[in-house]
């Protein structure tokens, strides 16, 4: 049974050197590398070939080029369309955490069991189910146009604001189902050794459920913020002028779209970075959590 | 320092159907196997001892391709499987695992777990693949739980599923990493008797185990690991009575004694 013990040597730990067979190994798998670089890329240049030349060869390419391309009107518009995202990329930035705070806050409404808080987990319930009900569309116009009517004292008549309310209220609905659901995931033996420790109810979420059910739902809140980010543009239905409304007014009044195509490319800029940061972060804590965890 | 003796039979020259030389794993820094060298013969059971953290496991999973080696090679009948060009899941459709955490599917009833491989792994038709299943769930008295879920049964009769369900796929090779260590002392045995009975029948295995005596009745060949080498290896009389190795002596003491 014994393999005659040729060639093993007994080397001091640390003197380590790869062997040959590893060596030749690594190329291989260089070169494994590279033939599926090749090949990806030969097969993304096809594909895309392909598209561009169906588009481009189309009866009504050169009307839509001139329409919907046109450098100069990009060009144009350019400066007005700035100053209307950076109203967009406001409303996205104080709308989000407004949204996670009202949401987890809803989860967790839901989530108690002490009977004084039936008329808070009732409440929860309502406000998840007609405000994920009604279309964010609608929740803006409504609040838009209807808020300012009341004529409310000490509060803001700015049409800007009530479109930003609709929206925190829209997607804290939304967001609070995911909380929701991340809490619910997070196995029971956890709440239980939690108890276990003498811990209560508040301490047991706030130190244990919570950290692992945010863990859990980064990927699909990211969604929802993706999503977000792009329903910004539904306050030029209430007339204000951010990106949307001013690209749209600039192709009414010099009939061409490109404004709209330009805006497009805005929005896809702005969420392409945070789904990346969302990879490095999920990644992040794989590795650390599984970082010595080797048996 | 590492030499592996001979067992004392050196008559076999046929190829061995696992051929391990110089095997090595690091985790970052920390090296956990390190110039691994192991033959398997057709029939052989290997019962890899040592205590935890002593590389069993991680040798284990390295067999079956599920851990990349940082060196050495592997070969599984006359066929390095450690090439970068070899198909990795065809090499594991040859090969049975069992792991100490069971890892049945909750979702899939415990016949489902036994026909999901053969299915879509090996492409036997469904009927085939349900009446291997049940064959083999009833000679290891599961047949009453085929169509629970895993949950509903006690960890043993889970162990033993898990088992049926590496079975299923008919491997040349079966891998069995502390199937016992995760069990009640009383479910032991149950799970034992089946490792007892294909080793009656001839099964080729290489199993990492803390059961001393279970690996002194039914090993032909017991290796002692111990930071990530086998340290000594040779039949279970002689590594039980009359082990060479110092560190063997202690470890065999420390697990006997109590």
């Amino acid at each position: 049974m014994g393999p005659s013990g040729s060639g093993t040597t007994a080397a001091a730990a640390g003197a380590w050197r790869p062997s040959p067979r590893e060596l030749e190994r690594r190329a291989a798998r260089r070169r494994q590398g590279r033939r599926r670089l090749l090949l990806a890329s030969l097969s993304t240049l096809v594909v895309l070939g392909a598209l561009v030349a169906v588009v481009v060869t189309s009866p009504g390419w050169p009307r839509v080029r001139e329409t919907f391309f046109s450098p100069y009107h990009a060009r144009e518009s350019f400066p007005a369309i700035v100053d209307g995202f950076w109203l967009n990329v406001k409303l996205f930035v104080l709308c989000q955490p407004a949204i996670l705070v009202l949401g987890l806050l809803v989860a967790l409404a839901r989530g108690t069991h002490s009977p004084w808080m039936a008329p808070l987990r009732l409440l929860a319930v309502v406000f998840t189910d007609v405000l994920r009900g009604i279309p964010t569309l609608l929740l803006v116009l409504l609040l838009g146009f209807g808020m300012p009517a009341l004529e409310l004292q000490g509060l803001t008549n700015d049409r800007y604001v009530w479109a930003g309310v609709a929206l925190v209220l829209s997607y804290s609905a939304y967001v609070a189902e995911v909380f929701r659901a991340g809490i619910e995931s997070v196995h029971p033996s956890q709440i239980a050794s939690a108890r276990a420790l003498g811990l209560g109810h508040v301490r047991t979420l706030r130190h244990v459920v919570v950290p692992q059910a945010v863990r859990r739902i980064v990927p699909p809140l990211l969604n929802d913020f993706v999503s977000l980010q792009k329903d910004t543009a539904l306050v030029s239905a209430v007339g204000v002028f951010d990106a949307v409304f001013t690209a749209q007014d600039y192709g009414l009044y010099n009939f061409n779209f490109t404004p709209l195509v330009v805006v497009s490319a805005f929005f896809v800029v702005m969420t392409v970075p945070l789904a990346r940061l969302t990879d490095w972060l999920q990644r992040r804590v794989v590795e650390r959590e599984r970082a010595g965890g080797v048996a | 320092m590492s030499a592996p003796d001979a067992g004392g039979e050196s008559t076999r020259d046929r190829e061995p159907v696992l051929r391990v030389r110089g095997l090595r794993k690091a985790y970052g820094e920390r090296l956990v196997l390190d110039d691994v060298d192991l033959d398997v013969h057709a029939g052989d059971v290997v019962c890899l001892i040592g205590s935890s953290g002593s590389g069993k496991s991680t040798l284990l999973r390295c067999l079956d391709l599920l851990e990349p080696v940082d060196d050495g090679t592997i070969h599984l009948d006359g066929v390095e499987i450690t090439d970068p060009a070899v198909d990795e899941r065809a090499v594991r459709r040859r090969i049975g695992m069992v792991f100490q955490a069971y890892n049945l599917f909750p979702h899939l009833t415990v016949l489902e777990n036994c026909t999901l491989a053969p299915r879509h792994a090996h492409g036997v038709r469904r009927r085939e693949a349900r009446d291997r299943a049940l064959g083999l769930l009833e000679r290891f008295g599961l047949a009453g739980h085929a169509d629970q879920h895993p949950d509903r049964l006690s960890g043993g009769q889970q162990q033993r599923a898990a088992v049926v369900r590496a079975l299923c796929t008919r491997p040349e090779l079966l891998l069995l990493d502390e199937i016992t260590a995760a069990l009640d002392p009383e479910l032991v045995g149950e799970v034992l008797d089946i490792v007892r009975d294909l080793a009656a029948g001839g099964t080729t295995m290489v199993l990492a185990t803390h059961e001393m005596s279970f690996a002194r009745e039914v090993a032909t060949t017991v290796c002692f690991l111990e930071g990530g080498r086998i340290l000594e290896q040779g039949p279970p009389a002689r590594m039980f009575s009359d082990p060479t190795h110092e560190r063997t002596r202690s470890f065999l003491k420390r697990v006997l004694a109590p």
